[in-house]
């Protein structure tokens, strides 16, 4: 089973890298973009076909170790 | 008194404290590696700078997963002094030992540079030596330092009176919250901090500011000792 994972800057903590990007968008003149939020993808093969036990191991792995969850968020996607 | 300075792959800092100590109070130093499972022989940790783990993923998350951590969260919780600088504060915040996280600095860039601090908090084991409100010139160097925590997190450090030392003034080189340069656990025996005072420990190296950091902690030790040891 493949898992992906996100991991974002909660909303309420300042992105500075989101910002910067967001302000190069304004220079280049896509004015249209508003809040740019940068965060990592990982992508993780599970040896598992036990959906909710992936599930489970996941949020422990999200928790403990992929999300520092003072300052960011996490969700994840689990295919096949 | 004997301290141990712990060694990750990545860390650039260990030498620098190693030589603090050797030279500004000459008590026994060693390093320690990272796998070491073993910290009973030592009264004061030394979690240096650096980039542990290449700082991948976060600074400091899998580092706080060497064998040597739980050693150190032992020694904390023993009531040992542990001084965090830099990636050794983001390794300690990981750790859960201290409360809040290090972000990217507001302005994006890496900075190196003389920072003034002011001592907010002198009644610890690790600032002693220093005058309340005293002005010191320690040198930073981080990427990552913008210390972060939520509201009831900050009023928490305020009532415990956990705030160390603040960036002086309007010098806050990394937007952390409330000028944030360095905080304590509860208890005052575990600090983190992302100036480097090992790097101010003679006036070749551009102040000596850093050196009643480390003398600070000699005394400290010494009290709880009774005063017995020379040297």
């Amino acid at each position: 089973m493949k898992a992906k994972v996100y991991v974002t800057i909660k909303e309420n903590v300042l992105d500075p890298q989101g910002s910067a990007v967001q302000g190069a968008l304004h220079t280049m003149g896509f004015e249209e973009v508003g809040k740019v939020r940068i965060g990592k993808y990982l992508e993780l093969n599970l040896d598992t076909s036990d959906r909710a036990e992936a599930e489970a191991r996941l949020t422990a792995m999200c928790e403990k170790l992929l999300a520092n969850t003072v300052v960011e968020d996490f969700r994840f996607e689990l295919e096949g | 008194m004997k301290f141990a300075v712990i060694v990750f792959p990545g860390s650039n800092c260990d030498i620098d404290c190693y030589k603090a100590v050797e030279d500004t109070i000459g008590q026994e130093v060693d390093y320690v590696w990272h796998t070491a499972t073993d910290l009973s022989a030592y009264d004061a940790i030394l979690v240096p700078g650096g980039f542990s783990y290449g700082d991948y993923l976060r600074c400091g998350a899998i580092a706080r997963f060497a064998p040597v951590m739980n050693e150190v969260v032992k020694a904390a919780e023993a009531g040992k002094f542990v001084l965090g600088i830099c990636n050794g504060f983001q390794i300690l915040t990981e750790a859960g030992l201290l409360p809040g996280a290090l972000r990217r600095n507001s302005g994006m860039k890496f900075i190196c540079q003389q920072t003034l601090l002011e001592v907010a908090n002198n009644n610890t084991a690790f600032t002693s030596q220093y005058s309340a409100g005293e002005i010191i010139d320690i040198p930073i160097a981080h990427g990552e330092g913008n210390y972060y925590c939520d509201d009831e997190t900050l009023a928490q450090l305020k009532a415990n009176n956990q705030i160390v030392f603040r960036y002086a003034g309007d010098t806050n080189p990394n937007g952390s919250v409330e000028n944030i340069a360095g905080i304590s656990n509860v208890r005052g025996n575990v600090v983190g901090m992302m100036p480097h005072p090992e790097r101010a420990v003679d006036q070749l190296l551009g102040s000596e500011d850093g050196k009643r950091m480390f003398t600070s902690i000699l005394n400290a030790w010494r009290e709880q000792h009774g005063a017995a040891v020379n040297g």
